[in-house]
């Protein structure tokens, strides 16, 4: 416990609410004060997770979002049981925690007018990980996207693709590229923007095939973790290492954008890939 | 290398060795009893084989004398031109490829090599390749495509390299390009798993119009060893999770993830390598020609709805 929790607060921190120590530069700050901020600490700009519902509000113009596919979930191909219990029940407790049926929701909104299709994956359930739901609703978000020719924008945040599918999650990276690769042919834009986390099955297949790539600023993006490539190589990593940063220094993200400034953002860019006539 | 479960494979095998050393005077009745071991060591060869685990399994894909990627050519091709480099960074020695013949037919041969001895291990980085091998990969299927050569991959490694460099390379981003580009490659595309298909790093030139397994290949979206360690916080649950995680070419067949196994003799193909490569050669030639007769536009719709259908999930409201 915190010094934070106990009585000695002001009455003007209580009208505040509580505080929340931030992960990135350690300091406390006001809960309140972080969340009317977008998450981003007003300190050292450390962008914190969002769920899919927080992301959405951000981008969407009001009223526009219609959801696709919201009723497929997860299903137990390998009747999968681990030490700590079974796939089932622990997908059904992220269910009842997220209020989420899958790790994605997709659909399409409009963005300052612009109608666009959009995934955006939330780290809540089971770690944002990709499996065969998710992977569904992302081929039949890209298909939405081909058939209306309208630009697809696919927001990552996962760690991976998701054990208890075993094979079959695999190959749900083969599917969601087999999406992508299609859009390529038909020149219909793909934009992925890579949030925190993005690792493992994900950035080794959609999230880093975009034909714009945009990060928010510290993601942590990369193919293996950390604590593995430190195991197998016998040395310690830089402490930048694998951050949003350190992949725009080594030419793998077009732009690092704020949480501010990102729906603007992705609004510059669509103009350009209208491919109206000069 | 003797595996644990084969230990009373091997002990026999002994006794037989001491037996024909020790067979100087020809007796006829070591003669009816070295018989009669070889005998015994085919039967429970048999039975030992008919029984693995899942981890067994693991253990033979891995094992020491399971014919590699060279011993494949060697055994398969008439011909291997092999062709160097991603024009990029390097030539990457986990991965290689070339014009190659197998039975007549003209192909672009790609896949992880390993290395047998010490010196080969090192070099090839123990078949765990760099981004510049995926991205040779990459540059040989378009060439492929070029040519109209349809397009061999030869998968066995543990993994994509999970080092410094190849992060900074793009490890990831090599391997969903060629994820993407390799859905709408105008080739066939024939994939073998002959060893160990280590999650990203096998399927980055695994996405194949056909896929086949050997018997005693395994192919699994994270190592035992790795997931144990997750969710059972305990890498020593290895065999529990090859288990849990249905690696083998036989579960992946039920799965609907492979489309055929190429079978192994009792007692693996360590046991017997030129057989395994022999029956490798007539399953990859069979599918070269079967699918050279197929319309190329078909062929990568059909390869498209292959890997749409993959996955289970359920359609329902969330109570």
């Amino acid at each position: 416990m915190g010094w934070f929790t106990t009585s000695s607060k002001t009455d003007k921190d209580k009208a505040k609410g509580l505080f929340v120590v931030c992960p990135g530069c350690k300091a406390h700050i006001f809960e309140e004060e972080r969340n009317s901020n977008l998450k981003v600490c007003p300190k050292c700009n450390h962008h914190d997770r969002l769920t899919y519902k927080e992301r959405l509000d951000l981008l969407v113009d009001p009223g526009t979002f219609r959801e696709f596919n919201k009723h497929i979930t997860t299903h137990d191909p390998l009747s999968f049981v681990d030490g700590k219990g079974s796939y089932a029940d622990k997908a059904e407790l992220a269910k009842s925690k997220t209020g989420m049926n899958e790790a994605i929701v997709t659909g399409s909104g409009n963005i300052k007018g612009i109608r666009v299709v959009l995934g955006i994956m939330d780290f809540r359930f089971l770690g944002g990980s990709l499996a065969s739901g998710t992977g569904e609703k992302i081929l039949l978000a890209a298909e939405h996207a081909l058939r209306m020719k309208r630009p697809f924008i696919l927001f990552s945040a996962s760690g991976g693709a998701r054990m208890h599918e075993g094979i079959v999650s695999l190959m749900q990276m083969a599917k969601t590229c087999a999406g992508i690769a299609r859009l390529n042919k038909a020149k219909v834009p793909y934009i992925s923007v890579l949030t925190d986390p993005t690792f493992g099955g994900v950035s080794a297949s959609y999230a880093t095939v975009g034909d714009i790539n945009i990060a928010e600023p510290g993601a942590m993006i990369g193919f293996a973790g950390r604590r593995v490539i430190e195991q197998t190589i016998k040395q310690k990593l830089p402490p930048d290492f694998q951050t949003a940063e350190y992949l725009l220094d080594h030419g793998f993200i077009d732009a690092i954008v704020s949480r501010s400034e990102m729906k603007d953002y992705l609004h510059k860019v669509l103009m350009y890939c209208s491919r109206k006539k000069a | 290398m003797d595996l644990d479960f084969e230990k009373e494979i091997a002990e026999v095998e002994k006794r037989i060795a001491e037996l024909t050393a020790a067979d100087t005077g020809r007796s006829e009745k070591r003669k009816t009893e070295i018989t009669g071991l070889k005998r015994k060591v085919k039967s429970l060869t048999k039975k030992v084989y008919s029984d693995l685990t899942p981890w067994d399994t693991v253990q033979i894909a891995r094992h020491a004398d399971r014919p590699l990627l060279r011993d494949f050519i060697a055994g398969m091709c008439s011909e291997f031109l092999e062709l160097h480099g991603d024009r990029r960074e390097g030539d990457d020695k986990a991965m290689i490829g070339g014009f190659a013949t197998i039975g007549g037919q003209r192909c672009m041969l790609i896949g992880m090599v390993k290395g047998r001895t010490v010196e080969e291990k090192v070099e090839a980085n123990f078949g765990m390749p760099n981004p510049e091998g995926y991205r040779k990969a990459l540059r040989l299927m378009q060439l492929a495509e070029k040519y109209n050569l349809p397009i061999v991959c030869m998968v066995d490694t543990p993994a994509a390299y999970p080092g410094r460099e190849a992060e900074e390379r793009g490890q990831a981003e090599a391997i969903a390009r060629n994820l993407t580009e390799m859905a709408t490659l105008e080739v066939p595309i024939i994939v073998v798993v002959t060893g160990e298909g280590g999650s990203g790093g096998a399927l980055g030139i695994a996405a194949g119009d056909t896929v086949l397994m050997l018997r005693y290949a395994v192919y699994s979206v994270i190592p035992p060893e790795g997931c144990a360690a997750i969710l059972w916080r305990d890498a020593d649950k290895a065999p529990q999770a090859a288990d849990a995680l249905k690696i083998t070419a036989n579960s992946l067949l039920e799965l609907g993830i492979i489309d055929g196994i190429i079978d192994e003799p009792a007692g693996g193909a360590h046991r017997d390598p030129e057989t395994t490569i022999a029956a490798t050669k007539d399953a990859i030639v069979q599918e070269i020609k079967r699918l050279k007769r197929r319309q190329i536009r078909r062929l990568v719709d059909q390869r498209y709805d292959k890997f749409a259908k993959m996955g289970r999930f359920q359609k329902k409201r969330h109570t």
